[in-house]
């Protein structure tokens, strides 16, 4: 059996690691940077192992699976209203928005549509969920580069987001408020006046953000030309969401492939994308598509019909046998969920294709020769959850 | 979860008219274009679709269908234990297509399509790791998402998903 290149550093890492050091000068080939599990620009427990030729890396891995927590396994013995405690927890930013394709699925499967009450309500707390995580992706990016005060700002202002989240569902990370057929509750009293201001306060934080962060000269030094992505090598990698779109290609499922049971059509709103493909690009095409997102919750929030919020569904659920595909472009990317059912109380396999772990396998393509800094812009702007990575 | 099958879900024109899409059965699910090629078109299919403008792989996966012979499939497709799923998305057409491929339990492998689209890496290490079918012409197929010694592939049916086991406390000691 042949030893590979990631087996190898693999192993010159675990060896570093067991010297307690994280950095080996003498190895075969040249010195080997082990960053992580635990590393503060890492999100989460992502291991990163870079071949480093003096300042530059010739060969930087990401290794997966500190945090691997078996869901899919999971999900065959849990009834389908079980699995959404589950899944609230794939991407702990923008929980919400990882329950819609499953119940969306199950939906197909099952043939049931939810009213239209429900679904306006239902992507007013998707976009709701976009905008928790995206503007906590904001201020990471500046704290990962050196500038703490925008982090500050952003979790102040996102507060504002999950307040929000919280009145209508009662959990401000982990909702578990999408059900089969409609949604666990209607909204309460006064809420849609609040969710108003809230959109302001996202918004003046993304004019901060501009002027703070993305005018910066410094900050535009770090990012702009660091780690280019072209359109080719961002499809053929299978990357979605603004990643995608930072590289020019037009794309978005929001707009382009939109499941039954979302209403993005009633609004008014513009896919932004921007022909770069570098670190500047997608932190640019984040922010636009935050003010984006807060139009879209703006009009839907006076166009929310009467009516009730759940359809005729059965009281226990068993979902007829077959498969279905449904994705949802997540605040990641593209999210989508594989159910095939055989007719009983649980799912018989639920596949969860989260964004973050095709997003962060261009990695190896795209930190070839870069400086060691600059590994960490590029890690930042990819932006990944490491619960999405790992499952 | 019961292995007795009480009603066959084949619709009966679908086995009619047996339409086929580069060559392999084609069949339809809730909207979806699905294609079932054998192990020995899987290449062959994916360079065609590709060459037809799907050129992103969204998603591969497999499914351990263990003790379940009854399926959604055309007339012709003869269903094997395991079968892998790939996702392919054509950004131009906006579509999809399903791949559906049926890998025999007694030789579970199937060719890598790394060299058509490189971003499977990850996620045909991820099916070796959980289900335990091979690519061929995959350069570094190593466990993923488990540790490296982890014996066992812990998505297929037959693995059981385990438990702790509980400890209760014992009933107090009557005086």
């Amino acid at each position: 059996m042949t030893v590979t290149d990631s087996q190898k550093m693999a192993y010159v890492a675990a060896q570093a690691a067991d010297a307690r050091v994280n950095l080996q000068f003498e190895t075969e080939d040249g010195m080997t940077l082990n960053m992580g599990p635990q590393h503060p620009a890492t999100h989460g427990t992502l291991r990163i192992v870079a071949q480093l030729d003096g300042e530059q890396v010739v060969r930087c891995e990401p290794i997966p699976g500190y945090m691997h927590r078996g869901y899919e396994k999971l999900c065959e013995v849990r009834t389908y209203p079980q699995v959404t405690t589950l899944i609230n927890r794939i991407d702990w930013l923008g929980s919400f928005a990882n329950e819609v394709p499953f119940i969306l699925a199950a939906e197909k499967l099952m043939d049931v549509e939810a009213p239209p009450r429900a679904q306006v309500i239902r992507t007013i707390l998707f976009e709701l969920s976009r905008l928790g995580n995206i503007s906590l992706f904001l201020g990471d990016l500046g704290i990962q580069l050196g500038g703490i005060t925008i982090g500050f700002y952003a979790f102040r202002d996102r507060e504002f987001v999950l307040n929000q989240i919280e009145a209508a569902t009662g959990g401000r990370f982990h909702p578990n408020f999408d059900r089969i057929g409609g949604l666990k509750d209607d909204l309460p009293k006064g809420w849609i006046a609040e969710t108003h201001r809230a959109m302001d306060r996202m918004r003046r934080l993304c004019d901060e953000f501009e002027e703070l962060v993305l005018g910066n000269e410094i900050f535009q030094a770090r990012t702009r030309g660091i780690g280019v992505i072209p359109a080719d090598i961002a499809t053929s990698y299978g990357m979605s969401g603004a990643n995608l779109r930072a590289t020019g290609v037009d794309w978005d499922l929001r707009r382009d492939a939109c499941p039954p049971g979302l209403s993005y059509d009633l609004a008014d709103w513009k896919v932004w994308t921007h022909p770069d493909g570098d670190s500047y690009a997608r932190t640019w095409v984040r922010l636009q598509e935050v003010r984006e997102s807060t139009h879209i919750v703006d009009q839907l929030l006076d166009s929310i019909p009467a009516g009730p919020i759940m359809a005729k569904v059965p009281r226990i659920i068993k979902v007829p046998e077959g498969e279905a595909w449904v994705a949802t472009e997540n605040p990641l990317g593209e999210m989508g969920y594989y159910v095939v059912s055989k007719g009983d109380l649980v799912p018989f396999r639920v596949k969860i294709r989260s964004a973050s772990f095709n997003n962060i396998s261009v990695v190896p393509w795209v930190t070839r020769g870069v400086f060691v800094p600059d590994v960490i812009t590029i890690m930042a702007s990819l932006y990944f959850i490491l619960g999405d990575i790992d499952r | 979860m019961s292995d007795e099958v009480t009603e066959t879900p084949q619709e009966p024109t679908a086995t009619v008219e047996a339409p086929t899409r580069c060559g392999v059965p084609v069949s339809d699910s809730r909207g979806q274009v699905v294609l079932h090629p054998s192990v020995g078109d899987w290449v062959r299919v994916v360079t065609e679709l590709f060459d037809q403008g799907f050129h992103v792989c969204v998603d591969l996966t497999a499914v351990d269908y263990l003790n379940q012979p009854v399926r959604n499939l055309p007339a012709g497709v003869v269903p094997e234990r395991f079968e892998v799923v790939a996702n392919l998305l054509s950004h131009a057409e906006r579509q999809r297509v399903r791949l559906r491929v049926q890998v025999p339990e007694a030789d579970p492998r199937l060719p890598s399509i790394i060299s058509i689209h490189p971003g499977v890496d990850s996620a045909e290490r991820e099916v070796f790791d959980l289900f335990g079918i091979a690519f061929d012409g995959h350069p570094d197929l190593t466990r993923i998402v488990l540790p490296e010694d982890w014996v066992g592939h812990p998505l297929r049916k037959d693995y059981n998903s385990g438990r702790i086991p509980v400890q209760f406390k014992a009933p107090a000691p009557s005086r």
